[in-house]
């Protein structure tokens, strides 16, 4: 591991190339209010973030990445366009890898610009390859904006879309939920039996707790809807299937998923925009030939990216998790913004990394 | 120096635990006046007997300051990362039973399953504006298997007694907990979801896997595991 003052240099090179391409410098504290991420991240956070607690303020964390506040303070202050950029320590709990770093630098670099977010994506993503220099990495992308325009064409009910739009992030619940909406799974006999009872709440069982028995009684309901709602075809989960697969360099990526698209003609805008970013990525250097992409990239990192995703990655060391990770998160700036939103795209370098690869070369 | 054997301080687990090595001649006993936390043991030459709460001796297993001991599986799962690293169960004791299970009310009569759960945890949440509360001291164990299982919208608060009064009392709207017959979960109300059994824990004697340890106290140990019939 290199020490810490070469860590900062390496940091405070990386933030002045990125200050070079306009981005502001962005500072915060180490302790974030736990509530906001709680709310943003659910239990998930807790088991990856530190957490402590006083009297006055209660629950607090150690920052475990710089986007929430970044994104915060650009919705309560910031201008637009805006890029920012920053420099600091994070903090990963971790529970089952002593090898895994729980203390690291990171240096982002954050784009928010309502009005070409396709050029954004390629922006940051050749701003981080450049900042990344000679360092032989391989560069891993997807978009998950292609799987959430592919769920949202499924000839199928709203209850059903909105329960798979929310597990994309989970592949296992997200199998779960499509191979009974597809009728591959059989009902649980619990389940027939419920829909089946005259009265369901015959067993007289006393209420307890806050959920009421409007809230179970409308959950039957909807359960009565799915249950006569038609099974998704044989064919829409063969063309997901084929979708979740793609794993190509991205001009293959792309025909395969054009060839996908005269099929599901829903993923059509979400196809158009990866074709838009492929030439975005080109007018700026990048060598979109051998670019890998991969559909189904990002589905099982935290959950604010919902667009393009990336990352990059020492070939020559598996062990090592990715030296810079980045992607679209404008789901994220709805959430905290309340009601305001703004297009957003950013990513980070992890400097001792890259000073731990140039070591071993 | 001698071979430590931490072993829970009252209560039916410790006569238990007692009665289990009793059977296979190692007479383990408290020493002293009732109150008094120290004990002895008959049988085996150079071992001492270190009496805990079953709840520290994952802990004191993991730090090497005792060589071996009896706990709960859920105690040891729950407490130690890398448990598999830090301590190598030798035998299962046959007492001690418990399943660490997932419950809701009773009323919720559309609830059965995980897949129930996670769907009513997100039209709850929508509802009420904050997540489902799921009360439990298994904290680790917990949120790996909701994460496993793919349930999202829910939060853990921490309940470390009376878990099953934490619905009536509005703190929580569902439980994970220990049982081993039931009657308390159903005296309180809630039902137990038909694969929500995360884990079935029974009082396990461990030996420590960092614990230092000379050549006559490894002596001591194989001369113990041969008298228990274990390893």
């Amino acid at each position: 591991m290199p020490d810490k003052a070469r860590i900062r240099a390496e940091a405070a090179r990386l933030r002045t190339a990125f200050e070079a391409e306009g981005a502001q410098a962005f500072e915060t504290t180490i302790l974030q209010p736990a509530e906001v991420l709680l709310d943003l991240y659910g239990e998930e956070i807790r088991a990856r973030a530190y957490v402590t607690s006083d009297a006055l303020r209660g629950e607090q964390m150690l920052r475990p990445d710089f986007t929430v506040p970044v994104v915060q303070a650009h919705m309560t202050y910031g201008a637009e366009p805006a890029r920012y950029t920053y420099a600091g320590e994070v903090f990963r709990r971790q529970e089952d890898d002593l090898d895994r770093a729980n203390e690291y630098v990171q240096v982002g670099y954050e784009v928010f610009d309502r009005d070409n977010p396709i050029d954004s994506d390629a922006e940051v993503f050749s701003v981080i390859k450049s900042a990344l220099g000679g360092a032989g990495l391989r560069a891993a992308t997807g978009d998950i904006g292609i799987l959430m325009a592919a769920v949202e064409g499924l000839q199928t009910t709203a209850a059903r879309k909105a329960a798979l739009r929310r597990h994309i992030w989970h592949p296992r619940r997200f199998r779960a939920l499509l191979d009974r909406y597809a009728g591959r799974t059989p009902v649980p006999a619990t389940r027939r039996a419920l829909l089946a009872a005259a009265d369901p709440f015959a067993k007289g069982a006393p209420e307890i707790g806050l959920r009421s028995r409007a809230e179970i009684a409308a959950r039957i309901t909807a359960l009565k809807a799915d249950a006569e709602a038609a099974p998704i075809s044989k064919r829409e989960v063969g063309l997901l299937d084929a979708i979740l697969q793609v794993r190509e360099t991205l001009p293959n990526a792309l025909e395969r998923l054009r060839d996908i698209a005269v099929d599901m003609p829903a993923v059509s805008p979400a196809v158009d925009r990866l074709a838009r970013r492929m030439q975005a990525l080109d007018r700026r250097g990048v060598d979109v030939a051998a670019l890998d992409f991969e559909a189904s990239y990002g589905r099982t990192s935290m959950e604010y990216y919902d667009g393009f995703v990336f990352g990059f990655y020492a070939e020559n060391r598996p062990d090592l998790p990715a030296v810079a990770t980045g992607g679209r998160y404008d789901a994220l700036t709805r959430v905290l913004g309340q009601g305001a939103e703004i297009p957003a795209v950013g990513g980070v370098v992890r400097p001792g990394l890259l000073l731990e690869l140039e070591a071993g070369q | 120096m001698s071979v430590k054997l931490g072993v829970p301080s009252k209560g039916r687990l410790m006569e238990k635990t007692f009665e289990w090595f009793g059977d296979r001649n190692v007479r383990l006993s408290r020493t002293g006046s009732d109150r008094e936390y120290a004990g002895r043991v008959d049988g085996v030459e150079g071992m001492e007997l270190v009496l805990l709460s079953a709840g520290e001796i994952p802990r004191e297993l993991a730090a090497g300051r005792i060589h071996l001991g009896v706990t709960g599986t859920d105690l040891i799962r729950e407490k130690l990362g890398q448990w598999d690293q830090k301590v190598d169960p030798l035998a299962e004791l046959g007492f001690g039973h418990a399943d660490l299970i997932i419950a809701v009310p009773g009323c919720w009569v559309d609830v059965d399953t995980l897949d129930d759960l996670d769907a009513a945890a997100a039209a709850f949440r929508a509802k009420h504006g904050f997540r489902l509360r799921v009360a439990t001291k298994y904290h680790r164990l917990v949120r790996e298997f909701l994460r496993d299982h793919g349930v999202a919208d829910y939060q853990l608060v921490d309940s470390q007694g009376a878990t099953e009064g934490t619905v009536k009392n509005e703190t929580a709207e569902a439980v994970a907990d220990i049982t081993s017959t039931g009657d308390t979960l159903r005296a309180n109300h809630l039902k137990i979801l038909s694969d929500g059994l995360v884990l079935k824990s029974q009082a396990t004697l461990f030996r420590s896997r960092v614990a230092p340890v000379s050549v006559a106290e490894r002596q001591t140990i194989k001369d113990l595991c041969r008298m228990l019939a274990v390893d």
